[in-house]
């Protein structure tokens, strides 16, 4: 047998239910490979090897008990820290977090499990997956596997570090302003933030409700589509999930994989090709484009002038929605406590607990929430980002009427330096520039490799309306049959 | 505080009260607002939660829709109008007994709006404007333990209990209540006690002062006249209908002092003592905290189908104004027999009562006489004052039916509100009777006549009004127990003297 962690998820699962490997197999494969690469990685925060062996021999009963397996049977998944796992740690990349054991399973994690899937650990973030390099982990860097010396995105540069790495054929993600999709380009892998409401936030600890949304990362796209089925759907537990079946995402990638992009209108945001991206992006994402001409897609340039209030807007609504959510962390019910001591009084305590729990970023971002809120100042910014959310949401609306998907770099830079921008806070918000209209926005986006350029992947991003999910699967599996998939040298 | 208070007559002589009332009703849903947890009162400390009521990391709510329905109906028969559309919002602040160290509510848009209830003060009829009814969820309970006061502050250990967290909770809000003059203590009970009567018509909530299902703040402010509404406080801790007139009556008294000697009024929250009837400084709106109140983006806005709302409209039941009415009627009250049977308390008592097969007229003599005197010497409301309306329609039945006269129903309902147990029984265990035994009696009457003889003779004379004197003497060695009527034809009867 070829090396199983090398095959796509949709391989490994035909093996495991043809009987040619089993689900032990599969898993002790990745498990070996885990404890190969991840010193040098750090793609996962926890490995939950005795689990994910428990999962994968219950796969191997029901089949040998000739149950019905569903697609993924069989296939390891990594699941990023920010989904609450019964009984596995789960710290969001915190430390005031550490130690947590949630009593329940998220919504996505529920199905993964019912799925037949084997959830081999949780991966690294950034705190409270704010950030976009995974530096801001409290528990250290994940590298990039293109480059150890690069960061590997974020927030969730442990998902994408684990599939580039070959550590897991498909990992859980969450994007609240590109936390899938930037990860995805950087590491040259495949990353969609669904429609929101399209995937379950039940369990998925909140950074920014009303932009939070957990999705499927994986190295093809039609891998993306089959994890995307599974998790997707109506979740009566979250009130913002949209009471609609998913798009049939898995029908679109085939019918994308067929080559023909034939009738499909593209449009380019004039935004976001212009002199903010690095000319080797530019130049990856212009022979893209030409790709999918030759697919017959028609190609033409939709300006989106309020996408450039995009950056502003978002750093006032997510972290006016994050410092109320992370109030909770307080000492009091879970998690960490700090200065319990006898002497100190409960207010103290809850202060000391949260000085202690979180990191810079993380305060940072409640401190510019929490003044974004305040009576007196609401209008100027919290009401003022609201307007403007709206104003994005109208030239999406408007693009989506001239063409049936947008298309852009996903980050206007290839992986940089681990470091280079932990100093200048702005600088790192500018990796999600092209990536958070769409969450401000609701509708789906997926990034998928588009080339190299000096060496690393680069990403092309295309956004469809909301619950238009399919059209994205099918433009990505287009481009990826015309371009192919890229491999990271090796470790 | 033992400055002198002025007399309240002086004071609503000099100033104009305004008023306003702050109401939280706890529904009596059979799950908590945003989780499927059971809301049953009482239980072990924190056994009725779960990962959404407690507020664990990444838990979500999702509206509980037989709450919303239960706000609907509470807006309906308060005349409100319904939002078509409304969101809840978060309330931010930190605080042990919330979770979530916020707490989901409603801030700009309220579904219910513009309102109004009508109540009777004095024979009049004062209308209180509604200015809005949300929904928000309940917090756990904090115990402070080690410190002074019993407050967060100063304590060695605080214990919560999440039992509670997550309950509907519906807050009706006043619009000020201005002109009430001299009667604005009793128009802040009666529009409570109102509201309260209208809630329980609609069967959402058990609307229980004392368990804490009715919790009631009560805003009061004193003007001189012509000027401008004075700076109000805020009184809570007001845990029944009679603590609510008396809330009023003692800040009015309190602010008139303050005011009478130069002084200003702080606008505060003040704690009201049931033991004392005093209002206490709790912590000055000055130095408010900013709730930071946005929409919360865990809940879609809440759209209530206007047929939908037109439905539970058509489908509200009798109001007590009009059931009152219809009462009244049927008891054959006048309007200032009703209203002091509406003072009392004593409305859905009566009602029971006559359903339990007594005479209105009964019924009405029981609750407003002998209960009614036992209620106020025990400062309680008459619905607690331990009889209930089937033990009382038992009584009657007992006086009916010849068992018992007046004056033992009387010492019978005394056992009663003790808490000896029934009619029936406490009869039965103090050994009261009528004696109707006439045998018994006979001899009773005989020994009487036997030891009276100059009485006999004046009453064989023909003087009958002497008679007294022998059913006196009776009634001593029967213990109370003959019935004066038929003791007296009998006494009668055997001296041979026609009555
Ligand atoms: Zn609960």
């Amino acid at each position: 047998m070829s090396d199983l962690t090398r095959m796509t998820a949709s391989e490994i699962a035909s093996l495991v239910a043809g009987g040619e490997t089993s689900a032990v197999e599969v898993t002790r494969a990745h498990l070996d490979r885990i404890a190969a690469v991840d010193d040098r990685v750090h793609a996962f925060l926890h490995v939950d090897t005795d689990g994910a062996l428990a999962a994968a021999r219950s796969v191997d009963e029901r089949r040998a008990a000739g149950e019905e397996l569903g697609p993924l049977a069989g296939v390891p998944v990594a699941v990023k820290d920010v989904l609450a796992t019964r009984g596995v740690p789960t710290t969001v990349g915190s430390k005031i977090l550490e130690g947590w054991r949630p009593p329940y399973d998220a919504t996505i994690v529920q199905r993964l499990r019912e799925a037949g899937t084997v959830m081999l650990g949780k991966t690294n973030m950034d705190e409270f997956a704010m950030g976009s390099s995974t530096e801001y982990s409290a528990y250290g860097p994940t590298h990039n596997p293109w480059d150890l010396s690069r960061i590997p995105g974020g927030s969730g540069g442990g998902s994408a570090a684990a599939l580039a790495a070959y550590e897991a054929p498909l990992a859980i993600g969450s994007d609240t302003g590109g936390s899938i999709r930037q990860p995805g380009a950087v590491t040259g892998t495949v990353g969609a933030k669904p429609t929101y409401g399209g995937t379950s936030r039940y369990g998925l600890v909140a950074f920014s409700s009303s932009l939070d949304t957990p999705g499927p990362c994986a190295r093809t796209v039609l891998d993306a589509a089959l994890l995307h089925q599974v998790i997707g759907g109506h979740d009566p537990r979250d009130s913002t999930s949209i009471p609609q079946p998913v798009p049939d995402v898995v029908a679109a990638a085939k019918l994308g994989a067929t080559g023909d992009l034939t009738g499909v209108r593209l449009g380019i945001v004039s935004e976001f090709v212009g002199e903010g991206a690095e000319p080797g992006v530019m130049a990856a994402f212009r022979e893209s484009v030409d790709a999918l001409a030759k697919l017959g897609a028609e190609i033409v340039e939709v300006s989106c002038p309020t996408f450039a209030y995009a950056l502003p807007a978002y750093y006032l609504i997510a972290p006016s929605e994050c410092s109320s959510n992370l109030a909770r962390f307080d000492g009091v019910r879970f998690g960490l406590r700090v200065g319990d001591d006898g002497n100190r009084s409960l207010e103290e305590v809850m202060s000391l607990t949260r000085e202690t729990g979180f990191g810079p970023e993380v305060k940072r971002r409640i401190m510019i929430g929490t003044y974004a809120l305040s009576s007196g100042y609401y209008d100027a910014y919290y009401g003022q980002a609201q307007k403007v959310r709206t104003l994005i949401t109208r030239d999406f609306t408007a693009a989506f009427e001239r063409v049936d998907a947008l298309i852009s770099p996903t980050t206007p830079s290839v992986a940089f330096p681990m470091g280079a921008r932990t100093a200048d806070p702005y600088q790192m918000y500018l990796a999600d520039l092209y990536t958070i209209p769409a969450n401000l926005y609701g509708g789906p986006g997926i990034s998928v490799p588009c080339g190299i350029s000096e060496g690393l992947p680069v990403g092309l991003q295309v956004m469809a309306p909301t619950m238009a999910d399919d059209r994205m699967y099918r433009v990505a599996a287009a481009l990826e049959s015309a371009i192919g998939t890229f491999t990271p040298p090796a470790l | 505080m033992t400055t002198t208070l002025p007399a309240y007559d002086e004071v609503v002589a000099r100033y104009e009260p305004v008023i306003g009332l702050e109401t939280h009703v706890e529904l009596g849903t059979n799950t908590k607002m945003f989780c499927g947890c059971p809301t049953d009162f009482g239980g072990e400390p924190n056994t009725r939660v779960c990962p959404v009521c407690l507020g664990l990391p990444g838990s979500l709510p999702v509206a509980n829709k037989a709450a919303i329905e239960a706000i609907i109906r509470i807006g309906l028969a308060l005349n409100c109008s319904i939002a078509e559309w409304c969101r809840f919002a978060r309330k931010n602040y930190f605080y042990p007994d919330m979770p979530k160290n916020f707490q989901i509510s409603q801030y700009d848009e309220p579904i219910c709006v513009d309102g109004y209830l009508d109540v009777e003060v004095g024979g009049e009829t004062v209308r209180i404007e509604i200015e809005r009814v949300h929904l928000e969820e309940d917090t756990g309970k904090t115990l402070h333990v080690g410190g002074a006061t019993g407050r967060i502050h100063g304590a060695t250990e605080s214990l919560v209990d999440y039992n509670r967290a997550g309950i509907p909770l519906v807050e009706i809000v006043t619009k000020p209540i201005p002109g009430t003059g001299a009667l604005a203590p009793d128009v802040a009970k009666a529009y409570v006690t109102e509201l309260r009567d209208v809630i329980r018509t609609l069967g959402v909530s058990d609307v229980r002062m004392e368990e804490g299902s009715l919790r009631c703040d009560v805003n009061t402010s004193l003007n001189l006249p012509g000027q401008e509404w004075g700076t109000r406080t805020e009184t809570k801790n007001v845990n029944s209908l009679r603590s609510v007139e008396r809330a009023v009556r003692s800040e009015m008294l309190r602010q008139a002092s303050v005011l009478d000697a130069g002084g200003r009024i702080t606008q505060e929250t003040r704690h009201f003592h049931e033991d004392s009837g005093d209002t206490t400084p709790g912590r000055s709106k000055e130095t408010a905290t900013d709730y930071r109140y946005f929409p919360e983006p865990d809940l879609v806005p809440i759209a209530p189908d206007p047929a939908w709302v037109a439905e539970l409209k058509a489908a509200l039941p009798e109001l007590p104004r009009v059931h009152r009415r219809r009462l009244q009627q049927q008891w054959g009250l006048s309007d200032l027999d009703m209203q002091s049977v509406l003072n009392a308390g004593a409305v859905e008592l009566i009602e029971a009562t006559v359903a339990a097969g007594t005479t209105p007229a009964a019924a009405r003599k029981w609750w407003l006489g002998e209960l009614s005197r036992r209620a106020n010497e025990s400062g309680v409301e008459l619905a607690q004052i331990g009889a209930t309306p089937a033990q009382v329609a038992e009584l009657q039945g007992l006086v009916d039916a010849g068992k018992l006269n007046d004056k033992m129903a009387r010492t019978v309902l005394e056992g009663v509100v003790d808490g000896e147990g029934s009619p029936t029984e406490i009869m039965a265990s103090r050994g009261l009777e009528v004696v109707s035994d006439t045998g018994a009696l006979t001899a009773a009457v005989d020994e009487a006549i036997a030891a009276n003889p100059g009485i006999a003779d004046k009453i064989r004379s023909g003087k009958v009004a002497a008679v007294g004197a022998l059913v006196g003497a009776v009634m001593k060695t029967t213990r109370g127990q003959a019935d004066a009527k038929t003791l007296r034809e009998l006494i009668l009867e055997r001296l041979g003297v026609q009555g």
